[in-house]
């Protein structure tokens, strides 16, 4: 059984200007032990349907979905109540920013505590070994002493360590990663990302991680899950996601990293992820997408092969035909 | 260029759009729009004062002292809110005195904003000796209690309108400077200041084209909060007997003149200090309004 | 390299005292201990690093937002530090050096149309135009970096990150620079943007014979819009040369570890990652000797005492003393 299934979600928010629809019909399932990325641009709405499946949005936002379970235990039909306590235990969010994720009032050794506390029936004395022994899990140097620190005086590598000793503090099942690395220099980042993976084998926890960077996707997925404009495009292992990109767009994503750039000319995709006003009729990505149609423009697409598109993407990297000219042909 | 974006058109010029937006918000608070309503009718009262008042706020009546307003027993129609001590018609006086209190107001606000922005933003990006004098003076003023300095004021520039006004700003200013310096220092360090900089701007042109702008919103806001105390205080002052003098009908003299005969006459007395009360109140209200929508730390996405 | 550098920098230094008030004395902040560089038309120096690192510190220097407080800087052969107390002189000066920000959002005032933005330095340095002419130069500018003509009268919230990024690349060609310091220019965008953006910059430089200073943390965007690289680590350059040379036989083993922890965007890319303990220090106490020493694997007594100098080896600067004594050919190269 899954571990997380998550069946047509989707997320409104109501601003000035009317109702924007952040996520659309977003499908994830997650398996015990799995990585599993969520890649997009700004606007896809990757960490927003993370965000719903943590119930931390805002009340201006409306969620719905099919399905949304975690180990069994519907989240939809549950208790505020219940799904709170299931929010710091089995599910554990950490996120960009780790300097502004720790209060700055209250030592480490504080916020460690109160977790524990909270979600764990622990004697102060188990509490006080365990958030040691947690410090030491994530790679902090003389834990014991790092306790009494204030989050200002820590580095933001340090913090992040911290935030992930407090994510994990209660054994949780799922953990989510919002980018946690892209505030962190490059050395760091691969500190933290190489914890990251450690902690999963050694816990069997599984690991959703929402990043734009393609190469941490690389490096640390198994499985790819590609966001643009609040749909989901594709949703593929990740060795078949690289080498032979069903969707226009992570073709086009994949074509405009520098790495992979063949000539001093980068093949870039045209126009910007389209925002509230400018929602185009059909497929959101056809004005950016240089295999548009006219049914492109006119009729939105459903799913085939892994990706949301009327003709994707052959082995070779070139369009198939649309489903209802191969039957007309058939 | 083949990369040429495409913007979203949202209709509009982005003036007007910005107005929308800015009364979406404004409009949400519904006190802020009664407020702003009442605030509006106080304003006609007093530009249009000749046409609306039924007399002139100095006739005195001879045969009419204090007349209770017309729903009382013994009022008359001729005086909708009733005379005072001397036979002049309340209402009357009322409508001119909004004159008096919105004008000292607006001078007073205009007088405090341009000297606090003045040093404010000198002080905020000069920074050195020249802010360490500029705010520790701004101390001393805000640690003497503001109505007490005031009075000192006016006692050494002479008793009058015009001395109170004066006052007031002065016990204003440090609120002012403080706002702006703050903002000011944080506006400073924005990379576009530095680019305007590396683009051969001089000091004025950044401190006054490139920070100034951008430190309004607050300083609108706390200039409307203002508005609404400065109206109070000259009240204040009007009522110690410092401020305006007679005859002239302003609210907080009237208040004063009326105070011998509050056991016999409450109408004499009850009305000044209701315009005094619900206009500031209504601003007041108008400035949470502003706030709301000026302030982008309190709008949702 | 046959034609003339448009900048030299030799030795700069640059100090800040931090943390001082009445009962203790500051404490003296090195940002940059002794960079040394050419700048040459139509050419792009990366400079490439962590944070603390001092690249940012660089830019302000070359901008001329600071003055150095020690080692020289000729723009044109004339000497900068001297002419900026000269405020005619400055003024000369800095319409030859530009700048392009990291944040979009923040590089743009907020009150200002993108129009006047982009006349604002005609205006100040150039009071021969007319208002008309100033328009003209402003709008064939915004044509060029591939924006609309009716963007000229919009406010900068109405745009997208990509967008405003090429406005401030407009921007900083108004006056016609010999050089633009690029501070981070797309870290702060979209994989998809960050392509268009840096075909803008790669077709202006061009069409300009801009010299570029790419200051970057992104060692994959500096790969592709380098000719020549820096690499700087707590205020230091430890090892300068060309792109190739760099990304192809990294010798210094700050170099080795920052193109390791690259993520590469390949599943298939497996590697024996050089790991690096610990981490950047504070630069207001570095480690004595190497301040590279603490991380690094090849450390020994020598690194710890003594401060390696910039040594030329076959083209390519190195400031480290595993590399002179050929300590470093045990680890295997990285890439």
């Amino acid at each position: 059984m899954p571990l997380l299934e998550i069946q047509n979600l989707s997320v409104d928010f109501a601003t000035a200007h009317g109702k924007f629809r952040a996520v659309d019909g977003v499908n994830l399932t997650v398996d015990p032990g799995e990585t599993v990325a969520i890649v997009g641009e700004s606007g896809s709405g990757k960490s927003v349907s993370m965000l719903a499946l943590m119930g931390l949005l805002p009340w201006t936002a409306t969620i719905t979905a099919d399905r949304m379970a975690l180990d069994g235990r519907d989240l939809l039909t549950m208790s505020k109540r219940q799904r709170r306590s299931l929010a710091g235990k089995d599910i554990a969010m950490i996120f960009q920013e780790p300097m502004t994720s720790l209060n700055p009032c209250f030592t480490v050794g504080f916020q460690i505590d109160e977790i524990l506390k909270t979600h764990m029936s622990l004697t102060r004395k188990e509490r006080d070994r365990r958030a040691i022994e947690l410090m030491s899990l994530v790679g902090i140097p003389s834990p014991e002493s790092r306790l009494s620190a204030f989050p200002h005086q820590l580095s933001g590598g340090m913090s992040q360590r911290v935030m992930i000793a407090m994510m994990i503090a209660c054994n949780p099942r799922l953990l989510i990663a919002d980018e946690p690395t892209t505030a962190l220099d490059v050395t760091i980042q691969a500190q933290i990302l190489e914890l990251l993976l450690t902690l999963q084998q050694e816990t069997g926890m599984a690991l959703v991680l929402i990043t734009h960077d393609m190469g941490v996707v690389a490096e640390t997925a198994q499985r790819v899950v590609v966001q643009y404009a609040g749909q989901q495009v594709e949703a593929r292992p990740v060795l078949d996601l690289f080498d032979m990109p069903r969707h226009p767009y992570t073709q086009a994503l994949l074509a405009a990293l520098p790495e992979r750039a063949t000539s001093q000319h980068l093949p870039s995709i045209p126009g910007v992820v389209p925002g509230q006003f400018d929602r185009p009729a059909g497929c959101l990505f056809n004005p950016r997408c240089e295999y548009a149609t006219d049914l492109c423009r006119s009729t939105p697409p459903v799913v085939r092969d892994g990706a949301l598109c009327h003709m994707p993407l052959d082995d070779a990297g070139n369009p198939t035909q649309p489903k209802i000219l191969a039957e007309a042909a058939s | 260029m083949s990369t040429a974006t495409t913007t979203s058109d949202i209709g509009g010029s982005p003036r007007t759009r910005a107005i929308a937006e800015f009364w979406h918000y404004f409009s949400e608070n519904k006190g802020a729009v009664v407020g702003l309503c009442f605030v509006g009718i106080v304003i006609c009262c007093a530009i249009f004062a000749p046409l609306i008042a039924p007399y002139s706020p100095e006739e005195q009546f001879r045969d009419y002292f204090l007349v209770p307003p017309v729903w009382e027993d013994g009022g008359s129609s001729m005086f909708l809110l009733g005379t005072d001590a001397v036979g002049r018609d309340i209402l009357s006086r009322l409508i001119y005195g909004a004159r008096y209190s919105l004008a000292a107001g607006c001078v007073i606000i205009a007088l405090t904003l341009t000297s606090g922005i003045g040093l404010g933003l000198t002080a905020g990006y000069v920074r050195g000796w020249f802010e360490v004098l500029v705010m520790r003076l701004m101390d001393i003023i805000l640690s003497v209690p503001s109505l007490l300095l005031a009075l000192v004021l006016v006692t050494v520039l002479g008793p009058g309108l015009f001395s109170a006004i004066v006052a007031i700003a002065v016990t204003y200013v440090p609120h002012f400077v403080r706002l702006t310096r703050a903002q000011v220092i944080s506006e400073a360090q924005r990379d576009y200041v530095t680019a305007s900089r590396v683009a051969g701007a001089g000091t004025l042109r950044l401190m006054v084209i490139a920070i100034l702008p951008n430190c309004m919103a607050p300083l609108i806001v706390q200039a409307t909060m203002s508005f609404s105390t400065s109206i109070l205080d000259v009240a204040a002052l009007g009522f110690l007997g410092v401020g305006a003098q007679p005859p002239t009908p302003e609210w907080g003299r009237m208040l004063a003149e009326a105070r011998e005969f509050i056991t016999r006459a409450w109408w004499v007395v009850t009305f000044p200090g209701l315009a005094i009360l619900l206009t500031v109140l209504a601003i007041n209200l108008m400035g949470d309004g502003l706030r709301d929508a000026l302030d982008p730390k309190m709008k949702r996405s | 390299m046959s034609n003339q550098a448009v900048l030299s920098a030799r030795d700069l230094k640059r100090d800040y005292e931090v943390g001082g008030s009445a009962f203790s004395k500051p404490k003296l902040l090195r940002a940059l201990a002794g960079a040394s560089f050419d700048l040459f038309p139509g050419k792009t120096l990366a400079v490439v690093g962590e944070s603390g690192c001092g690249k940012s510190t660089l830019g302000r220097l070359v901008t001329m937002i600071e003055k150095p407080t020690s080692g020289t800087l000729t723009l044109d052969g004339k000497d900068v530090v001297a002419g900026l107390s000269n405020k005619a002189e400055a003024k000369q000066l800095r319409q030859d050096v530009q700048i392009v920000f990291q944040d979009p959002y923040g590089s743009l005032n907020p009150r200002h149309k993108i129009g006047s933005m982009l006349e604002e330095p005609l205006k100040i340095n150039r009071p021969d135009l007319s208002a008309k002419d100033r328009e003209e130069l402003g709008r064939q500018m915004m044509a060029k970096v591939g924006l609309r003509p009716e963007h000229y009268s919009r406010y900068p919230h109405m745009f997208s990150g990509g967008q405003r990024q090429r406005i401030a690349i407009a921007r900083a060609l108004m006056l016609q620079p010999k050089v633009i310091v690029l501070d981070e220019p797309v870290s702060a965008l979209d994989v998809s943007i960050q392509a268009q953006v840096l075909n803008l910059l790669n077709d202006v430089q061009e069409e300009f014979k801009l010299a570029y200073l790419f200051i970057s943390h992104d060692l994959s965007v500096v790969k592709h819009v380098a000719d020549e690289v820096m690499v700087m680590y707590l205020g230091r350059p430890v090892e300068k040369g060309s792109c190739e040379e760099i990304f192809a036989n990294p010798q210094h083993p700050y170099t080795r570890a920052l193109l390791s922890a690259t993520p590469v965007a390949d599943p298939r890319h497996k590697r024996d990652r050089i790991r690096l303990t610990g981490e950047i220090p504070s630069p207001i106490a570095p480690p004595p000797g190497c301040t590279f020493h603490p991380r690094c694997p090849l450390a020994n007594e020598r690194c710890r005492a003594e401060i390696p100098e910039l040594l030329d080896r076959g083209g390519t600067l190195i400031a480290c003393h595993a590399v002179e004594e050929g300590r470093n050919q045990e680890a295997a190269p990285a890439a």
